[in-house]
């Protein structure tokens, strides 16, 4: 075994710059045996980098649009939560009606300001200035859209981008109502996978990387004899609004 | 030749000789050899009565495969280059053991390879596609199904791991069996699930070995048959010595001796 | 800074170092013996048996929709082969990656070193504690040990892994790893021990799932809503965009990833996939194999640090720990595709009735038994019972999304073991005169003589008792008695016979 072991955090005697330096000298050296050993472990290898060409897309085709968006909300609804599906003009009361219990809620800067706009006096509308998770989490509901919905896992995908909020948005209140598009709705995951790959691409040339969060269903465990119990951390309602746009 | 004027419903009033002066190996197993001779003996009459010539190569011992399960691939060798030395001259060699055909099919080619002896590794890709389990030659080469076998038991039916897993022989054996006149098969719950023996595990890790044999042969007494039906014997003299000292009242049988069975001779 | 490393085909591969074993495994027994106390933990047999049987019926089912699923194995397969076989450069291109992204990545070589990496980071921020998510290669380098060993308690957030880590115990599954406790038991270990390190447990807690589920969101809210600082594992981390890759289903996953400012993720590099695309693979084939469903409750994925959003100090600790040990075999380096799936745990009759803790390892289970003997040797007792903890049944090929085929590699290592011992044992002699005797039929011929002779002598009577190796199969079976004569006497009997008829 090899091991380097470090300078103590604590030791007084350097500065914290030397230390940068220890941990630079030992990082280096753990990396060059890293890369020595996993290139000596493959030398039988002949197969060049790359030949298996590119990652074959294994799905299975949409059988047709209206399917597509039935299957996603047969799947969605099978992880018991809530789809309700509406035409375009719709959205406002759907919200209005899916927080009808919510006291407050809470609104990514980049929503659709109708979406919100008739909701009733009674709900505290919060927006995202820089909450803390405290205060974030004294709020009951948050409103978000969508980036994919993919019909044979009945999952929703958000980017994150500014109609969705950052990720702690959707995860700490209790009630997550999401507005997907029907023509944000994919057939198969694969699918899902091509289209958010721009997603992923543009913001890391940009500079801005894009987190993904892959939602299907509310947060749910089978960690207690495998019986699946929806609601432990995250949201224990998922109510979607699928717009049939 | 097919078993197109044969059907499961339809009883034949005679034998159907479907396979006129076929030349077959017979490959009996050591362990059959020695400790159950009623198996190969039952593949013989099966095959004869079906119209096969069967041979017995004298020089056959074992496949290996105890040796390579134990770790003693260097022991297991000599007995690939035997068994390709007695078998390499045949067109079809027959078993009645889905564990040994797996072996020979998924192991001798990694042995022989292992050693680089690549004539060897030839000469054993030659052999195995002509190397079957009893339930693959009997639909798959001579094309019947009813094989004119009348056994008027209640049996349920263990598929062997490595019948199923390695050799792959699927659901050949139901399908000769449902259509044996007499015959009640009754499904076995989760009857694919290991029985416990798996060689020197039921010495190694007999307490666990004896868990599955005992949850095996539970589900076994669930079906309430009187036979219990394998293509592997040692398999079945796992699942049967635990019947046997829970006094069960079922017994255990070969495949190949229940399809050799007949009303002129029972089994 | 880039690495040159040897392309096309040179010389035999030549192994890293093993990995250590740690503390808590250490002198453990041999497999048999730890499955044989495990055997008489009869909730334990009732609580596992149920669990697999539900687990194993939902898996079939869900498999059973994706008519494509051998062709998303062979892919699955592929796709890992591709990285472990060009591991060198997947590994460059992610660190890039990452780095481009505002991530620090950091290389550790064994387990001691991640731990000081990630004791160092948390130090320096100056908290004394973590949350962690559920993580594989956390609990390989007991990381939440050296944790408090420097003074900072490491939360674990998976409900599991709560019961587990609350009842002092230790995993016995890699999905569920309190698989092995039943309701009832989770709620005493809730009301006996929550109160000691947070909110209390509920005074009116029931044995409901959904009851004990709730009173762990109450219990660590808390500490998600203080935490400063996270550690997570990945189950992913693709090589061309920097991403990494959680799946979970509680969110805690998620709270962790997300509310605290710094996040350290520590990473086996057998972790890395090529490309973006392959998610569409393994995103169909990890959920279903895993939890059985169709897709999991929540994947989070990041990508470096993103501004405004999450944690803004984004660490990365890239682990060897035994892997390039595992990787210069060529037939057991297939282990490394492995992605903690536990499909061959739940479908293992073995691990089914032995349960998880008889292996010694936090990989319990057939991969366990294939990838405990090449990560650290096969020299302890242990390490040395674990390719032979198995019956070859082939139940966990069949279960595995990424085509391990665990039964011919359990043959490699009993070889490996074989090998090791010098061939001294009095098995390996038996072996060795049965080779023999197999070795040319006229030896077998005689060896037949003297069991048929044995079969005569008993007359067809039971066999209760055996004595030396077989006694442990007599322990609750008879063994058959030898028959009076064998094939081969009937074969040339009645062909001695025939020829007379002919000759006649």
């Amino acid at each position: 075994m090899t091991t380097t072991s470090l300078p103590a955090a604590d030791s007084a005697a350097r500065t914290a710059e030397q230390l940068r330096t220890a941990e630079q000298i030992r990082n280096d050296a753990a990396r060059a045996a890293i890369f020595g050993r996993v290139a000596a472990a493959v030398t039988d290898i002949s197969a060049p980098l790359g030949a298996r060409g590119d990652a074959p897309r294994i799905e299975q085709p949409s059988p047709g649009r209206a399917q597509t968006v039935e299957l996603f909300i047969e799947n969605v609804v099978d992880y018991r939560a809530t789809v309700v599906p509406i035409a375009p003009g719709k959205v406002g009361s759907a919200i209005a009606k899916a927080l009808k219990a919510a006291t407050s809620v809470v609104v990514p800067s980049g929503l659709d300001p109708a979406w919100t706009a008739g909701l009733p006096d009674g709900i505290r509308i919060v927006s995202d200035d820089h909450l803390d998770n405290a205060a974030l989490d004294g709020v009951a509901a948050v409103v978000t859209a969508a980036t994919v919905g993919v019909a044979t896992t009945g999952t929703i995908v958000l980017d994150h981008g500014p109609d969705q909020g950052r990720r702690a948005l959707s995860l700490v209140p209790d009630l997550h109502v999401c507005v997907v598009r029907a023509s944000q709705v994919v057939h198969d995951v694969p699918e899902a996978v091509a289209r958010l790959r721009s997603t992923v691409d543009q913001g890391a040339s940009a500079g801005m990387p894009r987190p993904l969060t892959w939602i299907s269903g509310p947060s749910a465990t089978s960690d207690i004899e495998l019986e699946r119990v929806e609601g432990v951390h995250g949201p224990r309602t998922l109510h979607v609004i699928l717009v049939q746009d | 030749m097919t078993a197109s004027s044969i059907t499961p419903t339809v009883t034949p009033a005679v034998t159907p000789t479907v396979a006129k002066g076929l030349k077959v190996a017979l490959f009996a197993a050591c362990y059959n050899d020695t400790m159950w001779p009623g198996t190969p003996i039952a593949v013989v009459k099966l095959l004869e009565r079906l119209g096969c010539r069967v041979e017995f190569p004298q020089r056959q011992t074992c496949c290996g495969q105890i040796f390579t399960n134990t770790g003693y691939a260097a022991e297991a060798l000599p007995l690939v280059r035997g068994f390709v030395d007695t078998f390499a001259a045949y067109d079809a060699i027959v078993a009645p053991t889905g564990s040994c055909v797996g072996a020979i099919r998924h192991q001798h080619h990694d042995l022989a390879a292992a050693a680089g002896d690549v004539a060897l590794t030839r000469a054993v890709d030659a052999l195995t596609p002509k190397v079957y389990d009893l339930s693959e030659f009997l639909i798959d080469v001579l094309g019947v199904t009813d094989v004119g076998a009348y056994f008027p038991h209640r049996v349920t039916f263990h598929p062997t791991c490595h019948s199923i897993r390695v050799a792959g022989v699927g659901d050949r054996p139901q399908r000769l069996l449902q259509a044996v006149r007499g015959l009640t098969l009754v499904d076995l719950p989760h009857k694919e699930e290991c029985c416990g023996f798996g060689g020197t595990f039921s010495l190694k890790n007999a307490d666990v070995s004896i868990a599955m044999a005992s949850d095996k042969a539970r589900h076994v007494r669930e079906t309430g048959a009187e036979v219990l039906v394998a293509g592997d014997n040692m398999c079945l003299m796992n699942m049967g010595s635990v019947l046997a000292r829970q006094r069960a009242g079922v017994r255990v049988m070969h495949l190949a001796e229940v399809l050799a069975s007949t009303e002129e001779d029972p089994a | 800074m880039t690495t040159t490393y040897p392309s096309g085909p040179t010389s035999a591969p030549t192994s890293g170092p093993l990995q250590a074993t740690t503390a808590t495994f250490i002198g453990m027994p041999k497999f048999p013996k730890a499955a044989k106390e495990a055997l008489a933990n009869t909730q334990q047999r009732r609580n596992l048996a149920h669990a697999t049987g539900v687990i194993r019926a939902k898996r079939a089912g869900v498999v059973a929709e994706l008519p494509q699923w051998e062709d998303l194995r062979l892919a699955g397969a592929a796709a890992k082969d591709e990285t472990m076989t060009h591991l060198a450069a997947y590994l460059e291109q992610l660190e890039a990656n990452l780095v481009r992204n505002g991530a620090q990545v950091h290389w550790a070589r064994d387990a001691a070193e991640a731990c000081q990496i990630v004791v160092d980071i948390a130090a320096a921020k100056g908290v004394d504690e973590v949350v962690k998510v559920k993580s594989m290669a956390t609990q390989e380098i007991e990381l939440n040990e050296a944790l408090e060993a420097a003074g900072i308690h490491a939360w674990e957030t998976d409900l599991a892994e709560l019961i587990v880590q609350l009842g002092h115990d230790r995993p016995s599954h890699i999905l569920v790893p309190a698989i092995h406790r039943n309701r009832s038991e989770i709620r005493e270990i809730f009301r006996r021990e929550m109160h000691l390190v947070g909110r209390p447990a509920p005074d009116d807690l029931t044995d409901e799932p959904r009851r004990l589920a709730e009173a762990a969101r109450l219990h660590l809210r808390e500490k998600f809503l203080r935490a400063k600082v996270a550690v997570s594992g990945a189950n992913f981390a693709i090589a061309d965009t920097g991403t990494l890759v959680v799946v979970e289903s509680e969110g805690n996953g998620r709270m962790c990833l997300t509310l605290p400012e710094t996040l350290i993720s520590v990473v086996g590099i057998e972790k890395v996939l090529p490309t973006w695309q392959d998610l569409g693979t393994f995103m169909q084939l990890l959920p279903r194999s895993s939890t059985g469903e169709r897709m999991n409750p929540y994947t989070s994925m990041w990508t470096g640090v993103h501004p405004g959003d999450g944690p803004q100090e984004v660490h990365v600790v890239l682990i060897d720990n035994g892997r390039s040990h595992v990787l210069a075999d060529p037939l057991g380096r297939q282990a490394l595709r492995c992605i903690r799936c536990s499909a061959c745990l739940n479908v293992c009759p073995v691990y089914e009735r032995a349960g998880g803790h008889a292996y010694g390892s936090v990989y319990p289970g057939p991969i366990g038994a294939v990838l405990n003997p090449q990560l650290r040797g096969t020299a302890s007792d242990v390490d040395k019972s674990l390719p032979f903890a198995s019956t070859l049944c082939g139940a966990c090929f069949e279960a595995c999304p990424v085509r391990i085929d665990i039964p011919s590699l359990l043959v490699h290592l009993r070889a490996q073991v074989v090998d090791e011992s010098g061939r001294k044992s009095a098995e390996a002699k038996a072996m060795k005169a049965m080779a023999w005797m197999m070795g040319d039929y006229r030896r077998l011929e005689k060896a037949q003589k003297a069991a048929t002779l044995g079969g005569r002598l008993l007359k067809g009577r039971t066999i209760h008792t055996m004595p030396g190796p077989f006694a442990p199969w007599t322990s609750a079976r008879d063994v058959p008695s030898p028959p009076t004569s064998s094939f081969r006497d009937w074969w040339k009997a009645r062909n001695t016979d025939s020829t007379t008829e002919d000759q006649r």
